[in-house]
Parts: structure tokens; sequence; C-alpha cells
């Protein structure tokens, strides 16, 4: 018997449920969407990220050959060939290919110029040996011939070259013509790389004596490690393919890391979306579950069916977001390119590569939010006592009864302490930890925030009956409130963050960038490429009062982590210099060589002022750490060193960047075209305000995807107050049937509505903001410095602050009344007898 | 003659040669000419023998250096510029493994990494080396994965100038033709270290070295060539160099009977006669593995029945850039040697 009537009850329900479905597909299929959105938006941001690193390490090894390990100079001035022979013989290599590097052009087309010993290349990277074209006359061709030149595919269409012909070829301030020989079949597409005789290319290029790697065939990784570290002066380090991945990977890793979470907010959003459509379908079904309880349902099945139609809507709407955000990633790399205009993996080509692993773990996430926003509703349902709720459809809370505060403020203090806790592995992961648990805090608080905010005005005489009304519900019912918008302050507040970190930090670059760029002209050649007769040239322009000359080279000083940049130029003094922007700075004594270290590299390499620091410039040595500067454009860390002491260590007397004074009288537009005339093409000269204009640029370029993340998410946020909302105020038809008994007319409890409305909007967008300021604070001073090894001063968008208060406010108030229009169209004796 | 030449395509073949050109009425002087003669284009030294262990078995094996001049870099300062490569490989015979081990290596000149010294014997490359020792012994030393070999060589006759006192012609045209001898019944004692383990061996090598610029006509598609040391102390060499299509574009060959006397072969005198064949599944080359040679002595023609070791000696050094060809222990019923077929796979081009 008992058997019998749980099926009943069972039947009962699943009537309930379908009829729920029929009757509302639109909201079901809204919490879908949110979902899907989430989904979709995370999935598409971490397919764009992975496939722009896995082509960033398909170039690396495309670039290497696959070698088993490299010995790599530090910097562009190369190492000593000599070093070639006693890493050759040394114990546990097998085989060792020289290899000079540069970078060339032919045309506007660059390519990487490897010049290689074709047998050793054999033996160790066959892929970047070349292949002759087979036809019949081709009998003379010579591999050993300097002047032949193997292309890859890449490189031969960028260059418009066939094999047979000749290329004149730029590289490292000459100009050569080399023969089209044939091709690099082995070299991945999307890759221009060229190879040579490496003899021919030291005496044409000019790299006699030096090389930039060798390549190596092990037969002892263990014998071979060892000999190394032996072997290897200052000017070179140890490398393998996988620490080169490494440095890419360790340069964007942050920034990859950071859209990620973005994209997760989203997700996250879209969950409070399916948590505050599943409470109000829950409560406005509270007496029909009320009734499959009285007809013999356990508890369990009420969970039970609310979680099930959650895993429906999850399924669907992860489904739906995995096929639209692998077709986002798509169009994502299409219109921006592999780092979402980050500007990380520059001259890559990257191709969508679908990861099941992470489709997975995408899906589980959406279902994960969509089972999680129709539990916890469903649980509260299932536990109001079944007679009781068979009466009253209304807010479960009393009240008069207290608004817990505790988990709030656990979560908040939860959140602060993870703040302050260092990163792991150069990841921010305490600083996303206590992002998500103040948000958490900050959302489980609002109802409390509610009493509070609204208290003051209980008692106070608000002129008109129905704000006195809306006031009263709100403050009578701040659970429903919560409900409604959780998701708006989530949402909100991640937005006024995102917002606070960019204004801030565009702040910041904007005023480094006004002090940096104090000369009148900037001249930029490609690396090297002003040798001192050209310096003389630039510096005797009429109208030139002075040219500070420097030299920028990448150095390395571990091999796993990205190069430095070694700039040489003029100091003024340890202070003194204006473009030189100090943090902090030590005296030099006498008989020291002074560097000064950027705020990231300091950060990286532990260094303070002061502190002595060995670099690899001119053999080994150790330079005193005068000072630390700002520097908002080298991420991997740039040190400044004094032109005249780079000179001395390297004898380097080539420079690629001048900052040219203008004298007084000149006008600058006519000192920069008579400085072009005497310029080779391929020098730029530009003027401070195009320079800042560009970095600017660049900067928006590369937060234009968190402005489309954020703005997606507001979106999400305002679609989940609209339909909470409208849900709610329908839900409450019964009530307006009594105020309308009590004599209050249509408009008043429109008003009524409407104050209800903007009070909630005022609220979500006070608590959002409050909230946003706290995340900022921690993005700007936790998750910055520990991702990008920099800091800066918080600068508030007020504008932003106030439009988004508004637009809440205004959204809100606009649904209310809406909602309120149709909910009070209907007979008000009819809605007060639906009560039985 | 021997060889197998780095299939390195060389500049210059259809102008006018930049290298000097092989012409009769040189001497032969020595050691100067056991070094090298960096002008010339190709040149090898090439060691082929049999050994023994103290079990009695029977081992063949081959070492070989060659030098070619690409002539590419000649005024580059660099100092990788590719004056001279150096090529060698190292194989060994055992007819319980029934197939040939073998090691390759090639290295530009320079850097004391590789390179061949004029005045005497003294060749290197990654390790690998053959050089002449100061009391007239070869001493050769080289090592691959599978197998290594260190090994002396003690002369027991004085060097054999092949051709007319040293200059052989290999084709119709007078400067088709290289500097060509050999030291046969050379006694060998060394190690042979395989898989780890060292075995003392002795037994009986041939030296061949020559050098040359033009040493292949165009119409050639590659050659047979054996060197026999014959157990009563007298050595056979001879050789043919087939036409691509059939037939045979040129023959030679010099026997030294047991009491020093040389006899000169003219193309008419030597006819090699395929007696068995064997296909290598690795390559689809055929090859003639057993052969009949005849040869005519003023006394008659002789007959060398030439029996391989095993079928299974061909070497595939296209990793290293090299061609496929077979070089294989072989015996007679008088003696022991070596047998090279060239070309079988695909022709040949030096």
């Amino acid at each position: 018997m008992a058997e019998a009537g749980l099926l009943r009850s069972r039947l009962a329900l699943a009537w309930l449920v379908a009829g729920e479905w029929r009757w509302h597909p639109g909201r079901f299929a809204a919490t879908a969407v949110a979902i899907a959105v989430g989904v979709a938006l995370g999935f598409a941001v971490h397919l764009v990220n992975g496939s722009a690193l896995a082509s960033f390490e398909q170039a690396v090894t495309g670039v290497n050959g696959a070698a088993d390990l490299q010995v790599r100079a530090r910097s562009p001035l190369g190492f000593d060939e000599r070093l070639y022979p006693r890493v050759a013989t040394a114990p546990g290599v097998a085989d060792a290919s020289p290899v000079v590097r540069l970078s060339a052009k032919a045309g506007r087309a660059r390519f990487e110029l490897l010049g290689l010993d074709v047998i050793r290349a054999a033996a160790v990277t066959p892929s970047l040996v070349g292949a002759r074209s087979s036809g019949p006359d081709t009998g003379s061709d010579d591999v050993f011939a300097g002047d032949a030149l193997f292309l890859s595919r890449t490189a031969l269409a960028a260059t418009g070259a066939r094999v047979g012909e000749r290329l004149r070829v730029l590289a490292n301030r000459r100009a050569v013509s080399l023969l089209v020989a044939g091709t690099l079949p082995g070299v991945p597409d999307g890759q221009a790389i060229g190879a040579m005789d490496i003899a021919g290319a030291q005496w044409s290029f000019g790299k006699l004596g030096r090389l930039d790697r060798l390549d190596l065939k092990l037969d002892d990784r263990t014998a071979a490690d060892t000999a190394l570290v032996r072997l290897l002066g200052a000017e070179a380090v140890v490398a393998t393919g996988e620490t080169e991945a490494r440095q890419g990977d360790a340069l964007s890793r942050a920034y990859r890391v950071n859209l990620d979470m973005l994209a997760l907010v989203a997700l996250l959003t879209g969950g409070f979306l399916v948590f505050s459509a599943q409470s109000l379908s829950v409560t406005r079904r509270l007496r029909a579950f009320a009734l499959v309880r009285t007809l013999g349902l356990p508890k369990r099945g009420i969970i039970a069916a609310v979680a099930l139609e959650g895993a429906i809507i999850g399924v669907v709407g992860a489904a739906i977001g995995l096929a639209v955000g692998y077709t986002m990633a798509v169009a994502a790399l299409r219109l921006f390119g592999g780092d979402l205009g980050g500007g990380y993996f520059a001259g890559g080509t990257a191709r969508v590569v679908f990861q099941p692993l992470a489709a997975g773990a995408f899906f589980a996430l959406g279902l994960a939010a969509a089972l999680l926003g129709s539990i916890l509703p469903a649980r509260a349902a299932a536990r109001a006592a079944p007679a009781a709720a068979l009466k009253n459809a209304g807010d479960v809370l009393d009240p008069r009864a207290p608004v817990p505060w505790r988990p709030a403020l656990l979560l908040l203090l939860g959140g602060g302490v993870a703040a302050l806790l260092p990163a792991i592995n150069g990841l921010p992961v305490f600083g996303f930890t206590a992002m998500a648990l103040l948000l958490a805090g900050g959302v489980v608080g609002v109802p409390w925030l509610v009493r509070r905010l609204l208290s003051p005005w209980q008692d106070r005489d608000l002129g008109t009956a129905p704000r006195l009304l809306a006031l009263r519900h709100v403050h009578g019912a701040p659970g429903q409130a919560a409900i409604a918008l959780c998701g708006i302050v989530a949402s909100t507040a991640l937005m006024i963050a995102m917002a606070t970190m960019v204004t801030s930090f565009r702040g910041a670059v904007d005023s480094w960038l006004g002090q940096v760029l104090s000369a009148d002209l900037y001249m930029r050649a490609d690396g090297g490429d002003l040798d001192p007769a050209a310096q003389q040239r630039i510096a005797a322009t009429p109208g030139i009062a002075r040219a500070a000359f420097s030299r920028q080279l990448p150095l390395t000083i571990v091999p796993d982590r990205p190069p430095v940049i070694l700039i040489a130029r003029p100091v003024s003094s340890n202070a003194g210099d204006p473009s030189l922007v100090l943090l902090d700075k030590a005296p030099v004594p006498a008989r020291t060589t002074p560097v000064w270290v950027s705020e990231p590299a300091a950060w990286l390499y532990g260094w303070s002022p002061g502190s002595d620091v060995a670099l690899p410039i001119g053999g080994s040595r150790r330079f005193r750490v005068a000072g630390i500067w700002r520097d908002y454009a080298r991420q991997q860390g740039a040190i400044v060193i004094r032109d005249l002491d780079y000179a001395r260590l390297t004898g380097d007397k080539l420079r690629d960047e001048a900052a040219i004074t203008v004298a007084p009288g000149f006008q600058t537009d006519v000192v920069r075209r008579s400085l072009m005339a005497r310029l080779p093409p391929g020098v730029a000269v530009t003027e401070p305000a195009t320079l800042r204009r560009f970095a600017l640029r660049l900067f928006d370029r590369s937060f234009a995807i968190t402005y489309v993340l954020e703005a997606v998410a507001i979106l999400v946020g305002l679609a989940g107050v609209a339909a909470t909302m409208s849900a709610q105020t329908i839900a409450r038809s019964k009530e307006f049937g009594m105020l309308r008994h009590l004599g209050l007319t249509r408009r008043q409890i429109t008003e009524m509505l409407a104050t209800e409305g903007a009070l909630l909007g005022l609220i979500g967008a006070v608590a959002g903001v409050a909230l946003g300021a706290l995340l900022g604070q921690v993005l700007i001073h936790v998750i910055n410095p520990q991702s990008f090894n920099w800091t800066m001063a918080t600068r508030w968008p007020f504008g932003t602050m106030v439009g988004v208060t508004a637009a809440l406010v205004g959204a809100a108030t606009m649904t209310a009344m809406l909602a309120g229009r149709r909910a009070t169209a209907s007979d008000a004796v009819a809605a007060v007898r639906e009560d039985w | 003659m021997r060889a197998v030449l780095a299939a390195v395509a060389v500049a210059g073949i259809a102008a006018a040669p930049p290298y000097p050109v092989v012409r009769p009425g040189i001497r032969l002087s020595f050691p100067v000419d056991h070094g090298a003669h960096p002008a010339f284009r190709t040149e090898w030294w090439y060691v082929t023998g049999w050994l023994k262990g103290a079990d009695g078995r029977d081992v063949g094996f081959q070492v070989t250096f060659f030098r070619v001049n690409p002539h590419a870099g000649a005024n580059n300062p660099s100092r990788f510029a590719p004056h001279q490569v150096i090529f060698a490989h190292a194989a060994l015979s055992d007819p319980a493994l029934g197939r040939i081990l073998h090691a390759e290596r090639a290295a530009r000149t320079g850097f004391g990494l590789a390179g061949a010294a004029t005045g005497t014997a003294a060749v290197g490359l990654n390790g690998w080396t053959f050089r002449r020792l100061s009391d007239g012994r070869f001493a050769s030393r080289v090592s691959g994965r599978e197998f290594s070999l260190d090994l002396r060589f003690r002369p027991t006759q004085p060097p054999l100038a092949q051709g007319e006192n040293g200059y052989s012609r290999k084709g119709p045209k007078p400067e088709q033709a290289s500097y060509y001898y050999s030291v046969p019944h050379l006694s060998v004692a060394g190690t042979v270290a395989r898989a780890g383990k060292a075995e003392r061996m002795t037994g009986e090598a041939w030296l061949d070295r020559e050098w040359s610029s033009d040493y292949l006509a165009p119409d050639a598609s590659g050659w047979d060539w054996t060197g026999l040391n014959l157990d009563d102390g007298g050595a056979l060499m001879a050789f043919r160099i087939r036409r691509k299509g059939g037939g045979v574009l040129w023959a030679g060959g010099s026997y030294r009977r047991p009491d020093g006397q040389v006899i000169r072969l003219a193309p008419g005198d030597v006819t090699f006669t395929p007696k068995a064949t064997w296909r290598s599944a690795r390559t689809g080359a055929l090859y003639p593995v057993a052969q009949m040679l005849s040869v005519r002595l003023p006394g008659g023609v002789r007959r060398f029945p030439l029996q391989p070791m095993f079928s299974d000696q061909e070497v595939d050094a296209r990793a290293a850039g090299q061609p496929v060809y077979w070089e294989g222990a072989v015996r007679t019923i008088t003696g022991r040697g070596y047998l090279e077929l060239t070309g079988y796979a695909a022709d040949l081009k030096l």
C-alpha cells in the first residue's frame, strides 16, 4: 500500500514538473543559455590560449630541429666558436652541430636565417637540412656553396622567391645575394626559416669567430650535463627545447590564467542565474511540492526532482556552450590572433587544437553550476513543513527573524588571509582563492546588507504608502532580494574590480610614458644596425642638440626564464636621469660597475639595491645594483648599464636606438625630416606622442578581450535580475489583489514595485561596487605583482562606477514596473480568490 | 680502386675542373704518399681483412676514410670553411650474425675534430683514426654503437703500385684515372669489442690507397672490385667498371707473384662472371655475391671462384649521405679477401 502511494506521488510529481516545463519553457531555456554562455566563454578562452601555446611550442621545436640539448649564447653577441670542439668532444656528447643564428630580411619578408654545417645538422637536427629540388638542371648544386640558401615553405611564400632564383638577404647590416637552392621540407608550416652553410653565413654576415648555438645529440645525458657545466663559460648556457617552451609559457602564463579566471567568472555568474531562476521556480511550486509530500513522497524525492531539472539544464547548456565555445575560439583566433591581443605570441599562427580534457572539465563545471543552483533552493523547499507550505507560497523567511552575518564575515576574513599568502610557482593561486572567497562572502552577506541599509529608514515618514510598502517588503524579505541580486552583485563586483585594475594600470602606464619619453625624437633601427659612422652622421644632423644612443640585447640569466633585456645607454647620474623612474636606489662605491634593474627584474631575480649581481657581459662579472626603476614595457625584466661600461666590457659599439634632443630654435618636424633623409630605409623616427599613442593602443588591445568578458558577465547578471524580478513579481499577484482590496490603485502598486526595483538595484549596485573595490585591491596589490611583477597606485574608475549603478537601478526599476503591470492586470477579486 | 664515395654532389664538374688532373709518369714516394693529397678531389684509405679470435672463428672487417675537396669556400676566412670533408665507414662481418654491422661518420675538417694530414698517414674524424706509427705500422681505432675496433697493421710486403707505377686508368679517357697503390698481406693484431665484450684477434688485411679528380666516367653505373691475399704470398687485385644499361666500360688489375714479380692486367684480361645472386630485402638491390673471376696470366687463364663469407654484407650508409653498396669478405680456393659491388641499388655518382 505504501509502495503504491509512493509510486502515485512520484507520478504526480513527474506530472507537476512536466507541467512546469510545458508552461514555462522560456524560463528553462534562459537558464540553460546562461550556463551555455559561461561554458562557451570559458572553453573558448582556454582553447585559444592552449592553441597559441601549442603553436608557440611547435615554433620552438621547428627552429631547434628537435635537438636533444642545446648550448645557447646568453646574448645575441654569441659565444666564441672555439667552444665548439670542446663541447663536441665532451663525455656523453655524441655529436654537436654548430649554428649561427641571424634575423634576416628579404624585401618585406622576415625570416630566421640559420648558418649550419650540413653534415653535423644531418646527424643532430635533420629537419633543418635542405632538400634540393629534383630536376635535370640541379646537378651542379652544392650544399657547401657559401651562397646556397634553403627556405622553409613559409619563408619561400613570404619572400616570393622561387628555387633557382637569387634573393637579396639583409642581416646584421649586410646585404648579400644568395641563391635559393631548395626547401626545408622538415620545417613545419607557419615558420619562416632559412638555412645556409655556416662558413658562408659567418663570412657574409660578419659573424666570423662567433656562434649562437650548438645543437647536441647525446648518448649519455648525465655525463653530458656534468661535463657541460664545467666547459661553458659566461657566454653560453645549456638549454633544451623544453626550457625554451617554458620561457614562452612563463611569459604568458599569468596572462592566460587571468583570462581563464575571467571566463570562469562568466560561468559563475551563470551558476548564480540558475540559482535565482530555480529558487523562484521552487518557491512558486512550494504548494505543489507540499501536495506531493502529503501524497507520500519523501523530502529526497523533491530534491531529486529539482536536481534532475538542474541536470537537464546543465547538460543542455554545457553541450551548447562547448559547441559555441569552439566556434568562438576559431573566430577569435582569426580576428585577434593566438594571444587574444596580448602580444605574447607574435609571429606564430595558431590553429585551434581541440582539447578533450578541457572540454570535459568545462562541461563538468557547467553541469556542477546548474546542479548546485538547483539543489540549494530545493533543499530549502524540502525543509518547509508541508502543511504550512500548502497555505503559504511567500518568503520562507520570517520578517522578524535576524539575518545571519557570521558566514559572510568568515568568508570575507578567509579571503583577506588568502590575499596575504605568496604566489605558488609564479601563479597567484591564493590571490584568486582570495577573490573567490571575498566574492562568496559578499554575495552571502547581501541579506544582511539589505537589512543594514534599510533599517535607518524603517521608522521615517517616507511620504507615500507605496514607498513605505516597498521599503517594508524589501526589508522584510531580504532573502528574496538576495536571490534576485546574487548574480548581479557578483558580476558587478568583478567588473568594477577589473575596471579599477585596468584604470590604475592604464593611468600608471600613461604617466610613466610621460616621464620616460622626455626626448623630442626617438629613433629605432634593427638590432645593432647603427654603427659608429651612422651614429656620427646622426649626431651631426643640423638641429640636433644631443643624441643618446642605446643598444638593447636579450640576455639569458636563467635558461628556463625568458631573457631579460640589457639596455646600454648613457645614464647621467644615479638620481638625475629623467627617463629612469627610480623606485629605489643605493650608492655606488668607486670601482664597481653600476647597473639599474627594472622592477620586474628585481622581483623575478630577487635583486635589491646595493646588492651585487653576476651578469654574463664581457666574461662573467659582478655588478652593483644602483637602483630599481619602474618599467611597464618589459615583463621579462630589463637591466640598464651605462653605455661606456658596456663598450668597455664588450667592445660592441653598435647601437639600435637613439633618443634625440632638438636644439632650441629648430622645429622638431623639420629635424625629423632631415634626419630621415640621412638614414637608410627601415629606420623609424617617431615623436614621443606617437610612441605614447602606440603604447596605449597596444595596452588597450591587450585588454580588449577582458572588456568583452566583463560586458558579457554584466549582461548575464542583468538578465538574471530581470528574470528573477519578473518572476517574483508574478508570484506576488495575490498580494497585489489584497492591496487593491485595501484601496491601492494600480498606479500606486506600480509605484511600489518601481520603488522596490530601484531599491534592489541600488543595493545591488552598492554591494557590487563595494565588493568590486575590495576585489580590485586584491587584483592590484596581490595578483598583478605576483603575475606580472609590477606595482601601481590605485586609480578609481568613478565614471564606470556611477554608470554601472545608474544602469542597474534603471534596469531593475524598469523590469519591476513592466512585470508589475502584467501582474496587476488580472482582476483583483480573482487574484484573492486564488487563495483557498 | 675502391670506394664508395660520398653522394655529395660537387660543383664545377661541368665547368673546367679546378682540380689537378691525374697523369701517367709519377713516382710514388713513401711515407709522403701515405699522407693526404688535398688538391685532388677525392682520396681514400681503405682497409679490409679477415680476423680470427681465440675460438678460431673468422670475421671480416672494413675501415675506410674518405677525403673530399668540395672546392667551396676557398677564400672564406671562416674556420668552418669547407676546404675538405672527411667521411668514414667501419663494418664487421660475422657469419654467426648473418648481417653486417656498420657505422659511419662525416665532418668537414677543422677545429681538430676532423682532418687528413699530409706527409704521412694521419686521418681523424670525431675520434676515429687511421695513422701510420713511427715504426712503420699502421693503426686504426673506430667505434660505433654496436662494435668498436682497435687494430694495428704491420706491413710484410712492400707497397704494390697499381697500373703504370701507380697511374691506374678507370675509363677510356686517359684523365679518367687515379693514383693507386695497395699494401697486401698486412699482419693484423688488435681488439674487437662487441656488446661491451672486447676480444683479442689476429689476421690479415689489405690496404688500398687511391686519389683522383675524375674517377668515374659519366656513363659508368658502378663497379665490381676484389683484392685477394693469396695463401702462397701472392696478391691479386681486379676490377671492372660497368656501363649504364649493361656491358663493361673498363677493367683492369694486377697480380703480384710470390716472388714479387707484378703482372699488369689489361681490360681484356679480366672477366667477372656472376655465379649466384642475393636480393636485399631492405633496398631491393640484386647483388652477384658469388662470382667466377677469370684472369689471363702469361701461363694461361686462371680462375678464382669468389664465395662470400655470407650473403647479407650490404652496407646502407644513406643515413650519412652515402650510397648503398655491398662490401663483403670472400674466399677463393687459394686465398681470402674482399669483394666490393657498387651501383647495384642505384647508379653511382662520384
